[in-house]
């Protein structure tokens, strides 16, 4: 059974009210935070508020949804009206949005409780959180290790049992990734399933919300209930196919599991046999596995930075001090006080994509990079969509290692970048991917393997990975942190 | 040497939509600043743009309304460029797939204007200056914009001043924009080049910034023409760059080379979707299309014999034409009608602005029945001159000043009996004509008009009285 099933079941049969349910999360964020670091930003008081509402509901009679009254997390770089969000940027200090994220009124309008903001590398730009201002959320596994990026506070949250599930948003991985390292499940849906509006931009055309979870039918439920079409984005379908949480459970004899030959290599061996594992497991399920190429993978990294980096390179234009965010003490006119702001207020890391993208679309140099992205982003899709004809789901390792320890992905943002190499590809192609927990390294520490389905069929990869976490319940292991129900 | 001058233009135009492009805030002209603004068009993080449908269709009529070619695709990119009034660093525009392909304006000299292209855009704010600070006012950010570019074809000054003012012209005509160059709502950057005359290749062209006014526009443009041409002839040789005019001077001078040195990294805007424009949706707004100037021009002289002037007078505005083509529904001479519009009517509306609104006191209603009084012989010209001015003095209309006793004499009937009483009253002047006096006739006639008090028709009664005494 799903975690937020369980939490609505205990309020339902009154066996814990909200508020103390909610209580006992704010109590073990105040004693784990300052070791996991997941949250930058606690809003106990408006959950307290939020809980003692769904228990007068309770306390009324009244029927409760299955979100109403189960404390989550929102990404600090979600809009959320009256507190902070701050994409944990420097050149954010002080914001508070006028306005609430789509997904966060979708959430609110349910009464869900939100006890914060969680941690995320600076402008959702990294793979280990570690370029957070406020110092990178730990792994529940081994606080001696990174949460993963960019999500890192949302799955260590949820992984250190520090909220009930939480929404991160992935851009080349940025949810997947961290649910990998953190043994938690992460959900990146097909690019339009789920409204952008209210999400602070990194990469546009990139961009998706989903869920950090603890299991997959807690996926599913957060999934079909933010994933709504939504007039203020214009590139936001809602899903398609019907709520995916119905849809768990059924046959999967027959279905065939994709598995290219690219996405094995160079990944270690721990996490490749993990996830050769996990395809015997399907077998054994009824599954069938079928072994292809998929050679474009190889310009899945360079694309991605192409892109990521032009479209931020635009995105992050805005924050010069004028309107909101920090501004710097001392200038001399407005373009030396532009200047002086992005250099002060933007980190090393952000400052380094904000140049390449720049550079990506100069003119003399759009041709060569940013165009030929493009393109070959399109060449990308069509290949996904040929292998698609050969089967239902792709497995792949969601990340080519386990989580790292603290300060080693500082060192070499080359090497960094490759961390991505397993996930940017279904974010260049739009297409939904579950990142599932499939065993663990001999340090202990999880390995995530992902299942990447066609355009908006997250019902087919949700079932997928059910029917894996039915089969191998051993890979879903707690942490010594947080709230025990 | 003779110098031919080469010029381009791109006109930004304002439209007047009721709500921005990407928001549902006000368009309106002033207000408070920063009161027309929301998350929206002030760029606020996490905010996303959703194209009103209505700044498509506005468009649309536009490229329809100079014969262009109506893009089955096009799509949004971002134009990037960093300054305070501009929210989110980048204005959203197009210039890889632009709404309108081609088109043209046809001047009076029957030289067409080509088109390049016309896209839609947002504007941005407006800086304040005041107290020794800046202010911005993000009012303006967001209001729907169409850019008209013009291909190198205009040759003269009057040129320019005819191609602008026949833009404005059609703009307002088809219903987009009020097109006032002092508010802002239409302005133009002027591209300029001299050459040799005779001579096929393009000189270097320089780009005059946000002409504010057609004066301006002819001022600029002579000051630059003899600059280009003073700066060749001795020798020297034109730099491309971006000039700003000083309207005190009434020169041009470079714009810093910071201004100048855009490099826009322009890209598709991700936010945004694919604008498809449906062909059924073009050929219902090329249907509701009003009958343009130029053709309603050719039409009245055409078909109603109006002279070319008195027609481009009437069509200048198109409430007057409207006005014109109600007054004369079923009447037998338009022309009489157009006399009436020009002669007495325009002496009552003098401003441009006037013109341009023709609101007067007679209604186009009105001056039909009081020209059909006309047609049909009730009443004569004279008299209808005067009650056009007593209708345009009260705004009531033709019979409150016109009696059934001054209409009485001229219909059929009352001719043939003020004829009777003539012949009957005369004899001597009937026995005079009998004898092969034709003068005596007009004796008789007179005898007609002074007891119609002037309004029979003299050839007709003429005509009668001879009929009666050659019986």
């Amino acid at each position: 059974m799903g975690l937020i099933q369980t939490i609505h079941e205990k309020l339902v049969s009154r066996e814990l009210s909200c508020t103390e349910l909610t209580k006992a999360y704010l109590e073990q964020i105040d004693s784990a935070n300052p070791a996991l670091n997941a949250y930058v930003c606690v809003t106990g008081e408006e959950a307290l508020a939020a809980a003692a509402a769904v228990d007068k509901k309770l306390a009324a009679g009244e029927e409760l949804g299955l979100l109403e009254g189960v404390p989550m997390a929102l990404k600090d770089n979600m809009s959320t009206k009256g507190v902070l969000t701050t994409c944990c940027s420097k050149i954010l200090t002080g914001y508070k949005p006028i306005y609430d994220a789509t997904v966060w009124e979708l959430l609110k309008a349910q009464n869900a409780v939100m006890l914060g903001k969680t941690n995320m590398d600076e402008f959702a730009m990294g793979s280990s959180c570690e370029n957070s201002c406020y110092g990178g959320a730990m792994n529940p596994f081994d606080v001696n290790h990174v949460s993963g990026g960019s999500s890192g506070g949302a799955a260590s949250a949820v992984g250190g049992n520090l909220a009930a599930y939480g929404l991160g948003s992935d851009t080349g991985g940025s949810i997947r990734q961290p649910a990998s390292f953190c043994g938690a499940v992460g959900l990146k849906p097909t690019y339009g399933a789920v409204s952008r509006y209210g999400l602070i931009a990194y990469a546009s055309s990139l961009d998706q919300i989903g869920p950090i979870t603890k299991t997959v039918e807690d996926a599913a439920v957060v999934f079909d209930a933010i994933s709504k079409p939504d007039p203020r984005d214009s590139t936001c379908l809602g899903a398609k196919g019907g709520a995916t949480a119905q849809q768990l459970g059924s046959d999967i004899k027959g279905m065939k599991v994709g598995i290219a030959r690219e996405y094995l290599d160079g990944v270690r061996d721990d996490v490749k046999q993990a996830v050769l594992n996990a395809a015997k497991t399907y077998e054994a399920l009824g599954a069938q596995i079928v072994y292809f190429d998929l050679p474009v993978l190889k310009f899945a990294l360079p694309v991605y930075y192409i892109i990521a980096c032009a479209e931020a390179s635009s995105n992050l234009g805005r924050y010069d001090g004028i309107r909101y965010g920090y501004k710097t003490a001392r200038y001399n006119g407005t373009h030396d006080m532009i200047c002086r702001t992005r250099s002060e207020g933007f980190g090393e890391e952000v400052k380094r994509r904000i140049l390449l993208g720049t550079y990506v679309l100069s003119a003399g140099y759009y041709d060569a990079y940013y165009k030929k992205a493009t393109d070959l982003r399109g060449t990308i899709i069509k290949a996904f969509n040929d292998a698609f004809a050969h089967c239902d789901v792709i497995l792949a390792p969601t990340v080519p290692m386990t989580a790292f320890e603290k300060g080693h992905a500082a060192s070499d943002p080359i090497e960094t970048y490759l961390t991505d190499i397993c996930t940017v590809p279904v974010n260049i192609a739009g297409l939904p991917a579950v990142s599932v927990p499939c065993g663990f390294n001999q340090k202990g520490m999880p390995i995530g393997m992902q299942l990447i389905g066609k355009s908006f069929d997250e019902a087919t990869i949700l079932n997928a990975a059910y029917h894996y976490q039915q089969a191998a319940p051993e890979n879903f292991t707690d942490t010594k942190w947080g709230v025990k129900l | 040497m003779n110098y031919e001058l080469v010029s381009g233009f791109e006109t930004h135009i304002e439209l007047s939509t009721k709500t921005k492009i990407f928001c549902g805030c006000t368009t309106q002209f002033g207000g408070e600043p920063n009161s027309h603004c929301c998350p929206v068009c002030i760029g606020l993080p996490g905010t996303l743009p959703v194209l009103n449908k209505e700044v498509v269709r506005f468009a649309v009529k536009a490229g329809l309304a100079v014969h262009g070619k109506i893009a089955e695709v096009a799509k949004m990119d971002r134009k990037n460029y960093c300054y305070p009034d501009l929210a989110k660093a980048y204005q959203i525009s197009q210039l890889y797939a632009p709404l309108i392909i081609g088109g043209y304006i046809e001047l009076s000299n029957g030289r067409k204007i080509r088109l390049h292209h016309i896209h839609i855009e947002e504007d941005a704010g407006k800086l304040i200056h005041q107290h020794g600070d800046t202010y911005v006012d993000y009012n303006r950010g967001g209001v729907p914009l169409i850019e008209i570019v013009s291909e190198p074809d205009i040759r003269s000054i009057d040129e320019a001043k005819e191609y602008v003012e026949k833009l404005q012209q059609v703009m307002r005509w088809v219903g987009i924009s009020d097109c006032k160059m002092q508010e802002g709502s239409m302005r133009c950057d002027v591209n300029i080049s001299v050459r040799p005359a005779g001579s096929e290749a393009f000189g270097t062209r320089t780009e005059i910034k946000n002409m504010n006014s057609i004066t301006n526009i002819a001022r600029a443009m002579a000051y630059e023409y003899e600059r280009q041409v003073d700066l060749l002839e001795s020798g020297g040789k034109v730099i491309q760059e971006t000039l700003r005019f000083d309207d005190a001077s009434g020169t041009t001078s470079p714009m810093r080379s910071k201004e100048d040195a855009h490099d826009y990294r322009y890209f598709r805007d991700p936010d945004l979707v694919t604008i498809n424009v449906p062909r059924d949706e073009v050929e219902r707004l090329r249907a509701e299309m009003p009958e343009l100037p130029a053709e309603k021009r050719e039409r009245y002289e055409a078909e109603y014999g109006i002279p070319e002037k008195d027609a481009a007078l009437l069509t200048k505005y198109r409430r007057i034409s409207e006005y014109f083509d109600k007054a004369i529904e079923g009447v037998k001479s338009p022309k009489t009608v157009s006399n009436f519009i020009i002669g007495q009517i325009f002496r009552r509306v003098e401003t441009e602005a006037d013109k341009e609104i023709f609101d007067v006191a007679v209604t186009p209603e009105r001056l039909n029945e009081l020209v059909r009084l006309l047609d049909s012989g009730k009443i004569r010209n004279n008299l209808a001159k005067s009650t056009l001015e007593k209708m345009l003095d009260t705004g009531k209309g033709a019979l409150d000043f016109i009696s059934e006793s001054d209409m009485g004499g001229v219909d059929d009937s009352a001719l043939l009996a003020l004829c009777q009483a003539a012949v009957a009253g005369n004899p001597k002047a009937v026995e005079d004509f009998k004898s092969g006096k034709e003068k005596a006739i007009k004796a008789l006639v007179g005898n007609v008009m002074k007891n119609s008090r002037g309004k029979a028709d003299a050839v007709a009664a003429e005509a009668k009285i001879k009929e009666l005494i050659l019986s």
